[in-house]
C-alpha cells in the first residue's frame, strides 16, 4: 500500500514527466490557455529562438482583457495599443496553429469561462495560463494555476513547467449556508480568515458539505479567488455534478474515451488519512453575506458590520489600514450599509457565469436602479450572453437600467475603456479591490452578484437578507 | 538572461505590506508587446500625481533613492496578478534585489526568470534592514548570492535560503527553456505512455 494521498498529490504524480536529482521537477501540462496581455513576449521569444509550439492541440487562445464590451466593437478597437495586442494574438494563434476564439466568435469570452464552457477543462488535468485567476479551473478537480510570461514561453516550447511541489491545505466548509449567502461569500470569508498570504506555498482543497452543495458555477467562484489567499491553486474533488457539467461539451471525451476518463476521474479523491500541512474549518452557518471595505481582498467583513479602525489591527496592517481608509474615503465606525456607491459592475471570471446573472436578475426583476447609478453587466462569454438573452435575463437587466454588454474582462481590471474615475465608488462582483484596480483613484467594494444588484437599486451597500424582506 | 552579480548599494525602504503587482505596474502599461521600457512607470500611481508630476515624498523620487538597486519591503510583496511586467518594470528601473519577509508565489518565480533575486528573511532581519535603508545614501546593503548572505551597513550578516536550482540559473544567467529542451527525450517518453493511458487529453 502506498501512502494515502490528496487529490493534489495524485495529479502531481500522474503529471511528473521528469525529476532531477536536486528535486527539480518537470510537470506535464494538459491545457495551456492563452490571452493577449501576457503572451506576446512569449511568442516573440519562440520566434527569436526558432522554436515551435510543442503541443498546439493543447493550447487555446482567446482575447479578453483588452477587448471593448460595447456593441460597436465589431468596428474594431479604438485604442491603438489594445488593438495591436489583440492583433498580435490573432497572428500568433494563426502562425503557431493553436485553437483560437477571436473577438468576432460567439464563443469568445473570459479565458477562464471559455475553457470550462468548451470542455477544455477536465477533471484531473494540469491547466495553466498567464493569469493568476487560472485557479478557477480547480473547480473541476484539476490542478490549475497562473504563470508568468517566461513560463508561458516555457510551456509553449516544452509543454512542461519547472516546479517544486507545494504543500497541502484543507479548507472545509461544514454544514449548510444560510439564505442570502453565496459561493462568493464563502471564498471572501476564507480570505478574511487566512489573509492574502495565508495560502502562500499551498494548494488548497476545498471540501465539506457546503462546498459539495454548490453548483459548478459556485465552485468556480470559490476556486477563482484561491489566489487572493496566496495559494498556488485551489481545487475541489470532482463528483456527479462535475461529470454532468462536462459531458457533451465540444472538447469533452465521448464514447470509449469517456468511459476511460471516468475510470480515471473516479480516482480523484483525497484518501482517508491523507496528510494536510494546514487545515481551516469554517461552519457554513457562520458565513454572512460579505463585502470588502479596504484595498486588499483580506479586508472583508459581514455586510452588517462597521468599518474598522487602524488600531483594531497589529503590526504592518495598522499603517496599511490607515492608508486604505484614506484611499477608500471611509471613516472607522461607519456602517457598511451606509456606504453609498456610484457604480455597479456585474461580471468577471469570478461572477460572470449564467448562474451569477440569474441570481442578480432575480433581485432586479421588476425593479429600477437608483437615479444616477451607473450599472453594467458584462457576461463572461458570448455564450453566457446568448443564454441570458434566451432566458429573458437581458431584458430584466435592461429594464432595470443596466447596460447590457459584450463579453470580456472589462471593469474587473479596466484595461479596456470600462474604468472608474478618481473617487468613483463601485460595488463589483470581481476579485480585486487593490488601489487603482478599476481605474486610477477608483474605489472598489467586492461582493456577490445578489448584493451588487441590491446596491444598484438602493444606491448603497445593502444587506441582501433584509433587502429581500422589505422588497 | 544576464548573470546575477553581487549587489552593494542603496536600498529603498517600502514598509507597506501587501504591495501588489497592480501597484508595481498598473494595468494601463500592460498593453505593450515588449519586455523593456517599463521602468519609468514602476509604481506609477504612487510615484506620479494626477498631472503626471512626481510625488516628492514617494521613496524612489527622493534624491537618495533615485538609483536604488534594492528594495526592502513589507510582508507579502508582489501579491495579486501574475503579470511578469512587474519584475520587468523593477529590472528596467534598476532593481536587482527585493528583500521581504514573504513574497507572493507567482511574483517570486517571475523574479528569477528576469535576473532579480527576491530574498526572504525573518521579520527582525527585515526590520533591521528597513531601518538601515531609511538612512539613504549613508547606508549600503550588500547581497552575496553565492554565499547567500545580506549585509547591513554595520556589517551585520543575515543568511537567507534559496532553491539550489534557481540560484544556479541566476548565477549563471541560464535560460530555463534551453535546460528543459535537453530533457526532450524524457518528455517524449512520458508523452508516449501518457497518451496511451489518457487518450482523451
Amino acid at each position: 500500500m502506498s501512502a494515502p494521498k490528496t487529490i493534489y498529490d495524485k495529479i502531481w504524480d500522474t503529471h511528473l514527466a521528469h525529476e532531477a536529482e536536486d528535486g527539480t521537477c518537470l510537470l506535464y501540462i494538459d491545457r495551456h490557455l492563452v490571452h493577449e496581455v501576457t503572451s506576446p513576449q512569449a511568442f516573440e521569444g519562440l520566434r527569436m529562438a526558432g522554436r515551435k509550439v510543442h503541443a498546439p492541440e493543447k493550447t487555446i487562445a482567446v482575447p479578453d482583457h483588452n477587448v471593448p464590451t460595447t456593441l460597436d466593437r465589431v468596428n474594431g478597437i479604438d485604442n491603438e495599443e489594445s488593438r495591436i495586442q489583440v492583433e498580435a494574438l490573432d497572428k500568433n494563434a494563426k502562425d503557431f496553429g493553436i485553437h483560437y476564439y477571436p473577438v468576432s466568435d460567439v464563443r469568445q469570452g473570459i479565458v477562464h469561462i471559455v475553457g470550462p464552457e468548451q470542455g477544455w477543462t477536465l477533471p484531473g488535468m494540469t491547466v495553466v495560463c498567464g493569469d493568476s485567476h487560472t485557479a478557477t479551473h480547480g473547480a473541476f478537480g484539476s490542478l490549475a494555476h497562473g504563470i508568468g510570461t517566461s513560463e508561458v514561453e516555457h510551456v509553449l516550447a516544452t509543454q512542461t513547467l519547472i516546479q517544486k511541489k507545494s504543500k497541502n491545505m484543507k479548507v472545509e466548509i461544514t454544514g449548510a449556508l444560510r439564505p442570502g449567502v453565496t459561493a462568493k461569500d464563502i471564498t471572501m470569508t476564507v480570505i478574511g480568515k487566512t489573509g492574502t498570504a495565508g495560502g502562500t506555498g499551498y494548494v488548497i482543497e476545498y471540501c465539506g458539505q457546503a462546498i459539495e452543495a454548490l453548483s459548478m458555477e459556485g465552485r468556480m467562484t470559490v476556486c477563482n479567488m484561491a489566489i487572493e489567499g496566496g495559494a498556488r491553486a485551489g481545487l475541489i474533488a470532482p463528483d456527479q455534478k462535475t461529470f454532468d457539467y462536462v459531458k457533451g461539451r465540444p472538447h469533452a471525451p465521448s464514447g470509449a474515451d469517456w468511459d476511460k476518463a471516468m475510470a480515471y476521474w473516479a480516482t480523484l479523491f483525497t484518501d482517508d488519512d491523507a496528510h494536510f500541512d494546514k487545515v481551516l474549518t469554517i461552519k457554513g452557518e457562520d458565513i454572512a453575506p460579505s463585502v470588502t471595505w479596504g484595498t486588499s481582498p483580506e479586508d472583508v467583513l459581514p455586510i452588517d458590520a462597521v468599518v474598522p479602525a487602524p488600531e483594531d489591527f497589529e503590526g504592518g496592517k495598522v499603517a496599511a489600514v490607515k492608508r486604505a481608509l484614506d484611499y477608500m474615503g471611509l471613516k472607522a465606525g461607519m456602517k457598511l450599509t451606509d456606504v453609498k456607491v456610484d457604480t455597479v459592475f456585474i461580471g468577471s471570471c469570478t461572477n460572470g457565469r449564467i448562474e451569477d446573472l440569474r441570481a442578480a436578475a432575480a433581485v432586479l426583476k421588476g425593479r429600477k436602479i437608483k437615479d444616477g447609478m451607473r450599472a453594467m453587466v458584462v457576461p463572461g462569454s458570448g455564450l453566457v450572453r446568448a443564454q441570458a438573452e434566451e432566458e429573458g435575463l437581458a431584458d430584466i437587466f435592461k429594464d432595470a437600467g443596466f447596460e447590457w454588454r459584450m463579453a470580456g474582462c472589462s471593469m474587473c481590471l479596466a484595461m479596456n475603456p470600462d474604468q472608474l474615475a478618481p473617487g468613483e465608488r463601485c460595488a463589483a462582483t470581481s476579485n480585486r479591490n487593490f488601489e487603482g484596480r478599476q481605474g486610477r483613484g477608483g474605489r472598489t467594494h467586492l461582493l456577490s452578484p445578489e448584493m451588487a444588484a441590491a446596491a444598484a437599486i438602493t444606491g448603497h451597500l445593502t444587506d441582501i437578507r433584509t433587502f429581500e424582506g422589505t422588497a | 538572461m544576464e548573470k546575477f552579480d553581487n549587489v552593494s548599494g542603496v536600498a529603498a525602504p517600502m514598509p507597506l505590506i501587501n504591495i501588489d503587482t497592480d501597484m508595481i505596474i498598473p494595468k494601463q502599461f500592460l498593453k505593450t508587446i515588449k519586455r523593456s521600457g517599463l521602468g519609468v512607470n514602476l509604481f506609477d500611481e504612487m510615484r506620479y500625481d494626477d498631472n503626471g508630476d512626481e510625488v516628492a515624498d514617494f521613496v524612489l523620487n527622493q534624491p537618495a533613492y533615485r538609483n536604488a538597486q534594492i528594495i526592502v519591503a513589507g510582508d507579502n510583496f508582489g501579491c495579486g496578478s501574475s503579470r511578469e511586467h512587474a519584475p520587468w518594470a523593477l529590472k528596467d528601473f534598476g532593481i536587482s534585489v527585493v528583500i521581504s519577509t514573504s513574497f507572493a508565489d507567482i511574483f517570486y518565480n517571475n523574479c528569477f526568470k528576469n535576473g532579480i533575486l527576491p530574498v526572504v528573511l525573518p521579520k527582525e532581519a527585515v526590520d533591521a534592514l528597513m531601518e538601515d535603508a531609511g538612512k539613504g545614501e549613508n547606508a549600503r546593503i550588500a547581497i552575496d548570492l553565492e554565499n547567500q548572505t545580506v549585509s547591513a551597513t554595520d556589517g551585520t550578516e543575515f543568511a537567507f535560503e534559496v532553491d539550489a536550482f534557481k540560484k544556479h540559473c541566476l548565477l549563471n544567467g541560464l535560460d530555463d527553456i534551453g535546460l528543459t529542451m535537453q530533457k526532450v527525450d524524457a518528455i517524449a517518453t512520458f508523452e508516449k505512455t501518457y497518451s496511451e493511458t489518457m487518450p482523451w487529453v
